[in-house]
């Protein structure tokens, strides 16, 4: 038992997600890290928690069908690396939506969701899943 | 007392459908013939991943995106709801922290069968009103619950609306509210019980009539106010008959009950009806409209609100979330089968 509080720890990132911003080289990074992965010891010192809006396009993404066991209800279900506003790169579900209604350059934002539930006595995970964003009140897939 | 309104509002509603055709087809009933009764073409249903928490922060998030409030200023925050996922934890500290409104305010979660978002408002309005707090948080979210092959299960949906209240800078003010409460069991959902029980007919006349009656004719009377002076009216949707009925019994027309009669579409949202129809009328509401809304909750009461809109809502940023009519835009229909599997109504090996 008791993964609930590795999860809380990370609930700033899971919920709102809060990265990490180098001063040093201005890159964004999600999640956050201690130290930039370009900068190195340079970027010790210059480092500080953002709040990234959660915004982005698809980078890439794929149809999962023999995924995680926590997502069998859903399946198949779709994945998707964000290339968010501030240029970090995220992994995330897109839902509310099928495959043929995406593509890349698809606009999403995050919103907050079920990840997991650690059986029906135990604690409910939640975070970060994207959404097609609607343009002009329409949003892909709509007909 | 200071006054008190709407600072601002928002609202989300699940992107899944069903209609009563697909789920009579399975209980052996006509289904057609039980959306035409209630007045329900489709109820909304939430995704697997969905529940009152994660409803209850996409209306709160949108409500925030339409105002430039600081989440800091926001002392109280509370979740109306009769399916709060925890039966001990409350939904409300995850909304707060959602919104970065934590750690500086005081949180809870209320119930009252469907009127537990409104006794929010109520009690966020006491709050601002005396000065205690800046701004408070009031949400009413449900995904509703209702036993395969029961009369429910052909509206009781999901969905929610928040509302933050304030003193200053207020789009609606709320000029009014009374409440009318009595001991009546008309629907009950015990504790550890997976669906609730209702009193089938008993929830009519002695219920929520009675309630819905007394609540709108006591803010009447003690207002002055007539029927006519108010160009909206929301009312309590378990269906579409008896919001319909019961305005008329009061003296309103279909024209002041359009805007916020949402449950054709949606179903019953139960906690969320009267906050989401309430969204519905603010969405298109102008300068110097009368808002009317009277909320039922079984076992049983009724809150009655009289609210203006002010001259703030001219330059509200409506726009920055998105309206009650593209909520509803475009959703994705699915089968019975679907459905059982995303209310977990189908018994898993793995459960």
């Amino acid at each position: 038992m008791a993964t609930a509080p590795r999860y809380w720890r990370e609930n700033p990132s899971r919920y709102n997600m809060v990265g990490f911003k180098c001063n040093n080289c201005g890159k964004y990074y999600f999640p956050p890290r201690i130290i930039c992965p370009l900068c190195h010891r340079k970027s010790v010192g210059k480092t500080e928690p953002v709040k990234l809006k959660g915004t982005g396009a698809i980078f890439s993404f794929t149809e999962v069908h023999e995924g995680m066991d926590e997502h069998y209800v859903q399946k198949p279900y779709i994945v998707a690396m964000v290339e968010l506003e501030e240029g970090a790169k995220v992994t995330g579900q897109v839902i509310d939506c099928d495959a043929c209604d995406l593509s890349i350059g698809t606009k999403v934002r995050a919103t907050l969701r079920k990840l997991s539930e650690e059986g029906s006595a135990g604690v409910i995970h939640y975070g970060y899943k994207f959404v097609p964003v609607r343009e002009n009140g329409e949003r892909p897939g709509d007909e | 007392m200071k006054d008190v309104g709407v600072v601002s509002y928002g609202a989300y509603v699940p992107h899944f459908r069903i209609v009563p055709e697909e789920i009579g087809k399975v209980w052996g009933v006509d289904g057609k013939a039980m959306g035409k009764g209630l007045m329900i073409s489709s109820k909304s249903v939430p995704a697997p991943d969905e529940d009152t928490i994660t409803i209850a922060v996409e209306a709160a998030r949108n409500m925030m995106r339409r105002c430039a409030v600081d989440p800091k200023d926001i002392g109280a925050l509370y979740v109306g709801s009769e399916s709060h996922p925890y039966a001990v934890k409350p939904s409300g500290t995850i909304v707060a922290e959602a919104i970065e409104a934590a750690p500086d305010l005081t949180v809870a979660d209320f119930e009252f069968a469907c009127k537990a978002g409104t006794a929010a408002i109520q009690a966020c309005m006491g709050l601002v009103g005396g000065g205690l707090v800046k701004y408070a948080v009031a949400i009413g979210a449900d995904t509703s619950q209702g036993a395969p092959g029961d009369a429910l299960e052909y509206s009781a949906s999901a969905g929610g609306a928040a509302f933050l209240i304030g003193a200053q800078d207020v789009i609606a003010t709320m000029d009014n509210t009374y409440s009318y409460t009595t001991d009546t069991p008309d629907f009950w959902r015990r504790e550890g019980q997976r669906y609730p029980r209702h009193g089938g007919r008993f929830t009519g006349e002695p219920a929520y009539f009675r309630h819905v009656m007394s609540g709108g004719k006591g803010l009447l009377e003690r207002t002055g106010m007539s029927p006519e002076d108010y160009t909206y009216a929301v009312f309590h949707q378990p269906n579409g008959k008896f919001p319909t009925r019961v305005a008329k019994q009061l003296g309103f027309s279909p024209e002041q009950t359009k805007a916020g009669l949402l449950v054709p579409q949606i179903g019953n949202t139960y906690s969320g009806a009267v906050p989401l129809g309430l969204a519905a009328v603010l969405d298109e509401a102008e300068p110097g409209d009368r808002i009317f809304a009277v909320a039922y909750g079984s076992g049983a009461g009724s809150d009655a609100f009289d609210i203006t809109v002010t001259d703030e809502m001219a330059t509200f940023r409506r726009d920055a979330s998105p309206t009650m009519n593209e909520l509803m835009a475009s959703p994705k229909y699915i089968d019975y089968a679907t459905y059982a599997k995303f209310k977990g109504k189908i018994a898993k090996e793995r459960d």
